[in-house]
């Protein structure tokens, strides 16, 4: 037994011993115990350095609200998780947990350097000290302010875990099993409602869980709490959820929860996930989610050994801990009478008692005397004593002139604060439901509900715990009532019968912010470093809203959401300001309410499950041949085919002379492909793109060009006509979706009355190019009898037949300026197409090649590719497109934009090509350029290169660019300014190889 | 994640759909006979309402049909939806 455990009670496991380790030192706790309880148990207090000023800090409270008690706790190298609560981490055999945030040890921490200087330090410091030399900052100031700030590390192995995801839909989720919720469940399953119960704790019971002397019904509180969860785990409508906590609150009563599974247990099982994110669609949420003991505002209140008083009362009862022996409690509110009481029971001996209110002849300060303990009332803390651990408080009466008086020292080895139980409002915050401001109680309570929601308890502010139950009954049955539409029988409750006084909020008699004792360290949030003087200093440096004084002195920033800072903070901002509280204004509440592990949100969707890949049918076929991949979208493309070692370079070069010598085999399945059928097709054709299409005949392809309504150029692609109501649009690899999404939209909202079908076909058509030469040497013994002859099917003709049996369309396009052919065949036939072609091909030289062969062969032949060359601001004359459109049509979208003056001006950004005055240089694509040279910044920029590559054909390098009035400036030396100097290029026509297409036309 | 009616499937998560913008803003049947400023207005001003806005949704990942829907955007509740080319219904104005 250690030395701080009581003999008997609480809820721990006295025959399950557990043994764990705080940096490195052995200590036993038992099942049962959090890190903290078990801690407390062998005396140790001191947990962790603070964020900005490393000072030593404690356990202050017992939940999910603590500050300060962050460590890390360390399964292997892997899992290794910081910055969890202490209060919250359950203990297992063979815990190893660390504190943070110091060196080179807990106990001696020279970062603790950083106080002398504190100084420095203040609100906003960032932006006032540290400033001069300027360069200084980035170099030395910051980089060191970084590493003296901040919590634990993380691993930087990768998450070995597994993190499982659930859907799951309920009629009411109730969050919070203490007395409210689970009066709430047990009433809306009465009912029939399908329920969801969470609760962030091992065990049910909230509140309870530190109420040993409650009767309810008859009942002790355990009693009661565990025959309702068993009458809960037996209805098969009803599912509980423990460790699991409400962390966000999203529209539409979507509710993210966080169940952790695995981090309580010594050895978990091999496969079970460590975590589970539950997204719950809830017809009716219950909000039950209780209250928040607030700290009191005193010089040195951080010490270690100071604690809320509510936290005292948990360990004691709960934990059967004793934090402390020689105790001195300190109080706003009645509540910790109960405690001081419950401590001295327990052999605690409280030194003194102080009622900070001015009121000294309260009857409860006079029973507490009768139990021998001193107390007195209108008197403060002004300072503490003790370095790793509190030894002592100095207290005072302060008079009307704000003088200390009868200031007197206690020593003591542990303090109890409390200033008042807060509603724990940030779900309902979240949902955006308004927050109302309660006098009385000095808080802020859920008001109007923005979505079909209800508070229940003492986080809407009802004190006692009989009224607690009654309210979650009520709650419960109205939320099953409204989610079964059934009539609200909420009238018909069932009664409590309680004898107790469970903590909850209270009305305070006196204004929250006069319980404040100005002084040196007088800590508001205690994660963050904030004080009293930094909030002085925020309101006199002229701020004024409290979501510009959070921002300046990070106060209720900190990981923790200011759940113990945030209301001592707006009381006392009010108070300087001197405006009323709900004029200051309550800062938003954002999830997640604890923090949640990326990898619980990343869930499955990590390595190869992280993305969907989609693989061409020829896929295979590149692999054997030894491609290299790119991502194009979700899409694995062929990037090259390097052969004995080849680089990039080498291999686009060998492939590019191949299909300018010989032929080249490509697969261009990615292509977008839309079938556009109907009575209507051709009308449909008209008005989205461009061109004109009433005249194309069926057998026949044209270039055509999409734009938005606004003008500028949308997608591309070669549209065939394969019958009179048919027409077999391609579209760009990554423009597919948008642009059947574009089709979609004008079809059904702007011409319903069309008669005409979109169908998406990308994924039907395995698509291979055969380009170069000796294209149609190697395809026509393959197409069973087709006449593929200049005459029968000349450039831009399309026509059906078979390849070896194989349905085929048949396309005569070029993309590279070389004789060519598009081969469709089913998806399904694609890889043997593929291969039987290669086969035929290779007496001729045919060589695979991939998508960086095809840009250079594009390029050299000035074809653009949409989202390269263009960028969302380019018209179709900007690209040197208006041959393409059609001039007799009344409209097209993007027709009329196109007619407004701006998009005519001759200034414009125009494609033209580029030649390096050096031929080896290749410029870099994105490069600026500008038209005189040496130039200084602010530089006149006209333009930027889009593509540019090493051609090996031309034995130059080639580029285009957009430039203001490009086609204006031919023959124009301009320069590409670059950090190693200034790159002179010429302006040229951006079409280098074959201007004449005399290749094609073959 | 909004939990959006849709008038031809019923109700399915907001994954399943995509959003159009600002409903019941027509293209002008002949834009030839429309000024430049009219154009850009067209294109480009859309209201910033506080309140009940009407606007497009497509189900994109499910019938593939656009509709239209009345949401309150200071709450996001949905207050109704109704197919493309009716008239948003007036009591839930």
């Amino acid at each position: 037994m250690s030395a701080w455990r009581l003999p008997s009670g609480g809820h721990i496991d006295r025959s399950r011993p557990l043994r764990f380790t705080f940096d490195g030192r052995s200590y036993t706790g038992y099942a049962g115990d959090t890190l903290a309880s078990a801690l407390l148990a062998n005396g140790v207090h001191l947990l962790g350095r603070s964020f900005k000023y490393h000072r030593p800090r404690g356990i202050m409270t017992a939940g999910p609200e603590e500050p300060c008690a962050l460590v890390t706790v360390r399964r292997d190298e892997a899992r290794c998780t910081p910055n969890l609560r202490a209060t919250q981490v359950e203990l297992h055999e063979g815990l190893c947990a660390y504190s943070q945030n110091r060196w080179p040890s807990l106990a001696f921490d020279v970062g603790q350097i950083a106080e002398w200087f504190s100084a420095l330090l203040p609100a906003g410091f960032y932006y006032k000290t540290f400033m001069w030399p300027r360069s200084a900052w980035h170099k030395l100031y910051e980089p060191l302010i970084r590493r003296t700030a901040g919590l634990g590390k993380a691993p930087k192995l990768a998450d070995p875990d597994r993190y499982a995801q659930q859907y799951a839909h309920c009629d009411v989720l109730i969050v919070g099993a203490g007395p409210a919720g689970l009066a709430a469940a047990q009433e809306a399953a009465a009912r029939g409602a399908r329920v969801i119960l969470c609760d962030e704790r091992a065990h049910s019971g909230g509140s309870l869980l530190a109420d040993d002397r409650a009767r309810i019904d008859g009942q002790t509180s355990a009693e009661w709490v565990d025959g309702t969860m068993a009458q809960l785990r037996a209805n098969p409508r009803v599912r509980v959820l423990q460790r699991t906590t409400a962390f966000g609150y999203f529209p539409h009563n979507l509710m993210g929860l966080s169940e952790r599974l695995t981090d309580h247990l010594a050895a978990p099982p091999p496969g079970l996930a460590r975590e589970r994110l539950w997204q719950v669609r809830a017809r009716e949420v219950i909000l039950a989610t209780g209250a928040i003991e607030q700290p009191l505002v005193f010089p040195g209140n951080d010490r270690p050994g100071i604690m809320l008083g509510g936290a005292a009362l948990h360990y004691l009862k709960h934990h059967a801990v004793l934090p402390g022996r020689r105790v001195v409690v300190a109080t706003a509110c009645d509540s910790a009478y109960r405690v001081a009481r419950a401590l001295q029971a327990a052999g605690a001996q409280i030194v003194q008692f102080i009622d900070l209110r001015p009121q000294t002849d309260r009857p409860a300060l006079a029973a507490l005397r009768e139990l021998g303990i001193r107390c007195d009332g209108d008197l403060r803390i002004v300072g503490t004593r003790g370095s790793n651990r509190v030894t002592g408080v100095d207290i005072a009466r302060i008079d009307a002139t704000g003088a200390a008086r009868e200031q007197r020292s206690i020593d003591c080895d542990l303090v109890l604060m409390s200033g008042g139980y807060v509603p724990s409002v940030h779900l309902f915050s979240q949902s955006r439901g308004r927050l109302r401001y309660d006098e009385t109680l000095q808080v802020f309570v859920p008001g109007e509900s923005a979505e079909r929601e209800r508070s229940a308890g003492a986080c809407r502010g009802i004190a006692g715990l009989a009224d607690a139950l009654q309210d979650g009954a009520r709650a419960g049955a109205a939320a099953a009532s409204a989610a079964l539409g059934t009539a609200d029988a909420s009238a018909a409750n069932p009664a409590f019968t309680v004898d107790a006084a469970a903590p909850t909020p209270e009305p305070l008699d006196v204004p929250r912010a006069s319980v404040a004792m100005h002084g040196p360290k007088a800590f508001v949030d205690f994660q963050h470093d904030v004080t009293l003087r930094d909030l002085d200093l925020a309101v006199r440096e002229g701020f004024r809203s409290i979501e510009h004084i959070k921002r300046y002195t990070t106060t209720g920033m900190a990981t923790d959401q200011g759940k113990t800072s945030n209301l001592n903070a707006l009381h006392h901002a009010a108070r300087e300001l001197g405006q009323a509280v709900p004029a200051v204004g309550l800062t938003t509440f954002r999830m997640p309410y604890t923090p949640v592990t990326f990898a619980s949100f990343a869930g499955q969707a990590r390595g190869e499950l992280f993305d969907p890949v989609r693989r061409t049918p020829m896929h295979d076929w590149a692999v054997q041949h030894g491609a290299v991949f790119e991502d194009v979208g979700l899409w694995k493309r062929a990037r090259y085919f390097p052969r004995d070692n080849e680089d990039m370079h080498a291999a686009v070069a060998r492939e590019c002379r191949a299909v300018r010598e010989h032929c080249g085999i490509f697969d261009a399945s990615t292509l977008g492909k839309i079938a556009v059928v109907g009575p209507d097709a051709v009308e449909f054709m008209n008005r989205m793109y461009v061109n004109e299409w009433s005249k194309l005949a069926v057998g026949r392809s044209k270039y055509g060009v999409l734009l938005r309504d606004d003008g500028f150029v949308y997608d591309d692609g070669v549209v065939a006509r394969v019958a009179a109501d048919r027409f077999h649009v391609t579209t760009t690899t990554g423009g597919a979706a948008r642009v059947l999404a574009m089709m979609e939209d004008y079809r059904q909202t702007e011409w319903a009355d069309l008669k005409v079908w979109l169908t998406s076909t990308t994924e039907e058509w395995a698509v291979i190019a055969l380009q170069g030469p000796r294209a149609r040497d190697i395809l026509a013994p393959l197409v069973d009898g087709l006449d593929i002859s200049a005459a029968a099917l000349p450039h831009m003709g399309v026509v059906e037949g078979t390849l070896q049996g194989v349905p085929m369309l048949l396309f005569r396009v070029s993309f590279t300026g070389e004789l060519g052919f598009e081969v469709n065949v089913p998806a399904a036939e694609g890889a043997k197409v593929i291969a039987a072609l290669h086969a035929a091909g290779e007496r001729f030289g045919l060589t695979p090649y991939g998508t960086e062969t095809m840009h250079v062969l594009r390029a050299e032949k000035g074809f653009i590719i949409i989202g390269q060359d263009t960028d969302g601001t380019v018209t179709p004359d900007d690209v040197g497109l208006a041959w393409a459109i059609g001039k007799s049509k009344r409209d097209f979208v993007g027709k009329r934009a196109l007619a407004r003056p701006s998009m005519q001006q001759s200034d414009r950004k125009q494609l033209v090509g580029l030649r390096t005055r050096d031929p080896h240089i290749v410029l870099e694509e994105g490069a600026q350029i500008v038209d005189t040279p040496g130039q200084r910044a602010p530089m006149t920029l006209i333009g930027h290169v889009t593509s540019s590559y090493a051609s090996a054909t031309l034995g130059h390098s080639i580029a285009m660019a957009v430039i203001a009035g490009g086609r204006a400036r031919m023959g124009h030396t301009l320069y590409v300014p670059m950090p190693g100097g200034e790159i002179p290029v010429e302006v040229c026509s951006p079409v280098f190889y074959d201007p004449q297409g005399a290749r094609l036309n073959v | 994640m909004l939990l959006i009616h849709c008038p031809h499937c019923g109700t399915r998560p907001e994954l399943e759909f995509s959003y159009g913008g600002e409903a019941h803003i027509a293209r002008p049947a002949d834009p030839s006979q429309v000024s430049d400023d009219d154009w850009a207005s067209y294109l480009y001003l859309r209201s910033n309402t506080k309140g009940v806005h009407a606007e497009r949704w497509r189900h994109v990942r499910g019938c593939g049909r656009f509709f239209n829907a009345l949401r309150d955007t200071t709450t996001d509740r949905i207050l109704v939806t109704y197919k493309a080319g009716e008239k948003p219904p007036g009591e839930a104005r």
